[in-house]
């Protein structure tokens, strides 16, 4: 099985069904991405699969066979968005928020506060209220905008 | 500039934000073996036989029978009466039984256990239950003379359901065998709890490491409950001699672990026609499950807050705790305190309605002031900010012109006053004899604690603290991981006690530090003179008494104080309340991070809209029957309002900097918030939550 794992070929041998959470934390040793319900509600296992942000632990691998799959890992560790979520206290027990920045990685920099709510609403975080999120998107759209 | 008071970096967010940071679940051991916990599928009853239907290669397989003579089959905690594995008797259903282990998880999860049990009759309805867990009462003043002297009695009957914490990561932990003894890294708020309760397993002599990893929110679920989950990893471990991780999914986390305590509170209020209270009689029941673990203490806490922020001479509080056969409920940021205060504030604009007044001026008449007692007669002093946070919500939220422009329309707008005790109850402090150290490094200093850092931002205030108390650049001080190898017991990381009583203890190490550093930098001593630790024990105030016996005195060391305004909607044709727009003003002292303490409220008060509005346990035959984040809703980006966050300061002079406790506080007041602005759209609700199908009910008896 061949895919793009954070622009670079990967070749993982798994069961097509295993779900691309698991390869990724499993076979790839990415654990940035996290398992937060294992049912698609909660968000944590968010990546991006072709450019869209998907729940990773409702995807079987064998549906991103030649697809560009992008985790956390592959945002660096110098993003705009890193950096307000921690300036703006948008993480706090942090298990959220790999799959809220992948999330709002996918946000046009001029996204309104609504926009960023309806595109957030499958990210369950328990420990901010989300005010905190909203503040560190807004600023980093501001520095890239 | 001083660190206090400012904004820093959190100590951890990067790694938190880039996925480098560990949590449980993240690590991984050479030979490890993954475990999981075989549960009572029946509430009551006794095991007849166990029968393991499976191919046992490769399996480790542990029952009571497998904890070594020289230990107890006893979770260790405040009282000691629940098993880590049933031998006979099953008090609750989904109660851990049996243990497997194997390399491969498919393996294991296809394993069959069948279980044969003698059935008994259960009991669920908390109301029906004579089994007593824990009853106090609270007496101040004369209750009879006092309603002699009221001009109007008004009664009513509050409810609140359980509420699950939904920390997105659920418990986790694994357990590495040592010779005798165990290595234990996981997800937990208490570190030193664990290792009382494993010490309890393997006897005292056992070699016990417990190391905190990462924790994706706790809430107080993360408290007592990993003490179980550690004892089953390691006695797996024990036995099979590897590595064993266990991280429950989501369903076995919402099933087996605890729940905050649904409650009935009942007050009977005896007021003067120009709206005093004379005479308060409050009962309190909350459901604590089938064993004993936290409840005497949550009871305890929410009796105490049950007569909420008011004064009046002539109180009784009698507080129980009771047994069903349901798994235990247990510590849930506000610890009873959000249940007692839910009822009281409902209560007091019943009580307003009655009399024709409106909800500010019902507590602006009884509000707290300096001087006055509580109702364990504590008497306040100038710490005491109820008629502050009052007044300033009124004014910022135009609270009179709100009101009377929603009157008839499908919007309302409610309020709630709350106050919240910081620290442990009475002398609780005292006999904790919590300790912190600060050590030097080549580089700086590094503070060493038990207490946890679960998102709150406990490594990012304490840094602070010792920063300014040190006079050093806040990067040069550093927090080693909670390891119970290296730190000392600071108490467990709960009672919004990290910052004020924690802190202060790190405040104290770090001035006597600087004083021994003299004009050096700690780089510059450690360079001349070699390492240097200092360790402290925390010094409740001495002014502090407190009867057990009787539940009088100065049942905490202060207090942090909350006005909540909550604005909502009705649907009129889904009877959904959806809150609009919501105002929190708080004054917890001083601020140390004023990002992380507004994190804190604007967190808390979204966990309170849900505790409101959507967070419905269904209890089923004695177990969770929604047990999915697709079932059981917590609130979304669309259910959380736009909020405005006010943070009033008043110094508390034996708090690092002034500062006070807060975790909790934000989580008392978003409910009968709520509940009194739906009640401003002339529907009566005395339960939460107040799904539509709740509210629809309301509406039809009018």
């Amino acid at each position: 099985m061949q895919f793009t794992l954070n622009g670079v070929p990967a070749t993982v041998d798994a069961h097509p069904m295993r779900r691309l959470l698991d390869v990724l934390r499993e076979e790839c040793g990415l654990t940035g991405t996290k398992e937060g319900c294992g049912e698609g509600e909660c968000g944590a296992c968010t990546v991006l699969v072709d450019g869209q942000a998907v729940v990773s632990c409702l995807v079987p691998v064998a549906q991103v066979a030649g697809a560009d799959v992008r985790t956390i890992e592959g945002l660096g560790t110098d993003h705009a968005l890193q950096h307000h979520f921690m300036n703006e206290a948008g993480a706090q027990c942090g298990i959220c928020t790999p799959g809220m920045i992948m999330t709002a990685s996918t946000l046009p920099k001029d996204a309104t506060l609504e926009e960023i709510r309806v595109a957030l609403a499958g990210n369950l975080c328990r420990c901010t209220g989300y005010e905190a999120i909203y503040r560190a998107i807004q600023r980093a759209n501001e520095e890239r905008a | 500039m001083p660190a206090v008071g400012t904004s820093v970096p959190r100590k951890d967010g990067i790694g938190k934000a880039t996925g480098s940071a560990r949590y449980a679940d993240d690590l991984h051991f050479p030979g490890m073996l993954y475990g999981r916990t075989i549960r009572s599928t029946i509430p009551c009853g006794r095991i007849r036989s166990v029968k393991l239907d499976f191919d046992q290669t490769g399996f480790t397989v542990v029952d009571y029978r497998d904890i070594p003579a020289e230990g107890k089959n006893i979770v260790a905690l405040v009282e000691y009466d629940q098993p880590f594995l049933v031998e006979r008797a099953i008090r609750h259903l989904a109660e851990p039984i049996l243990l497997l282990a194997h390399a491969d998880r498919e393996a294991l999860n296809a394993a069959r256990v069948e279980i044969e049990y003698d059935v008994a009759e259960p009991l669920f309805d908390v109301e029906r239950s004579a089994q007593l867990l824990k009853g106090l009462s609270i007496d101040k003043g004369d209750l009879e003379a006092g309603f002699a002297a009221a001009d109007l009695i008004i009664e009513g009957t509050y409810r609140t359901g359980h509420q699950e914490h939904v920390y997105i990561e659920p418990n986790g932990v694994i357990a590495v065998p040592e010779g005798q003894g165990v290595t234990l890294h996981g997800s937990m708020q208490c570190p030193f709890y664990v290792v009382k309760a494993l010490k309890s397993l393997f006897g005292d002599d056992a070699p016990i490491r417990v190391v905190q990893t990462e924790t994706g929110g706790g809430f107080g679920g993360k408290e007592e409950y990993p003490s179980m989950i550690a004892g089953h990893a390691a006695l797996l471990a024990r036995k099979s001699g590897r590595p064993v991780k266990i991280v429950y999914d989501r369903t076995e986390d919402m099933v087996a672990t605890t729940k905050r305590h649904p409650s009935i509170v009942r007050h009977r209020t005896g007021v003067t026609r120009d709206g005093r209270l004379v005479a308060m009689d409050v009962d309190v029941l909350i459901d604590g499950g089938a064993y004993i673990t936290l409840s005497p203490v949550v009871i305890s806490r929410g009796s105490i807050h049950a007569a909420g922020p008011y004064r009046c001479d002539n109180i009784r509080i009698a507080g129980r705790a009771m047994f069903t056969n349901t798994p235990p409920n247990g510590a849930f940021r506000g610890f009873g305190a959000p249940q007692t205060l839910f009822a009281i504030e409902a209560h007091m604009d019943r009580i307003a309605e009655s009399l024709g007044m409106d909800p500010v001026a019902i507590r602006e008449v009884n509000a707290l002031r300096p001087g006055d007692t509580t109702a364990t007669g504590q008497t306040l002093t100038g710490d005491c900010s109820a008629l502050e946070v009052l007044r300033e919500a009124v004014r910022r939220t135009d609270f009179h012109r709100k009101r009377a422009e929603y009157k008839g329309t499908n919007r309302g707008i409610g309020l709630s006053l709350f106050f919240h005790g910081a620290g442990f109850t009475g002398s609780g402090e005292h006999r904790l004899e919590s300790k912190a150290a600060l050590e030097l490094t080549p580089t700086g200093v590094r503070i060493l604690v038990a207490s946890t850092e679960i998102g709150q931002g406990t490594r990012t205030m304490h840094a602070q603290i010792v920063t300014d108390a040190l006079g050093i650049p806040y990067e040069q001080v550093e927090v080693a991981q909670p390891d119970t190898m290296l730190v000392p017991d600071s108490g467990p990381t709960v009672a919004s006690r990290t910052c004020m009583v924690v802190g202060k203890i790190l405040e104290r190490c770090a001035l006597e530090m600087r004083e021994k550093l003299g004009t050096l930098t700690p780089a510059e001593y450690y360079a001349a003179h070699g390492p240097l630790t200092i360790l402290k024990q925390h010094e409740p105030p001495a002014w502090i008494t407190w009867d057990e016996e009787r539940y009088s005195g100065d049942a905490y060391a202060t207090y942090s104080w909350g006005c909540d305004v909550a604005e909502v909607e009705l649907d009129p044709d889904t009877y959904e309340v959806r809150p609009t727009h919501f105002t929190a003003v708080q004054e917890f002292g001083r601020a140390i991070h004023p990002g992380l303490a507004r994190g804190q409220i604007e967190g808390g008060t979204a966990q309170g809209l849900g505790f409101a509005l959507l967070e419905r346990v269904v209890m089923k035959d004695g177990g969770m029957a929604n047990a999915s984040l697709t079932n059981y809703t917590i609130p979304t980006t669309l259910d959380t309002p736009t909020m405005d966050i006010a943070i009033l300061e008043n110094f508390y002079a034996d708090g690092p900097s002034g500062a006070k406790g807060l975790g909790e506080l934000p989580l008392d007041g978003p409910a009968p918030a709520i509940v009194n602005a739906i009640r401003h759209l002339s529907i009566d609700i005395r339960e939460i939550p107040a799904t539509p199908e709740h509210i629809l009910s309301a509406c039809s008896s009018r």
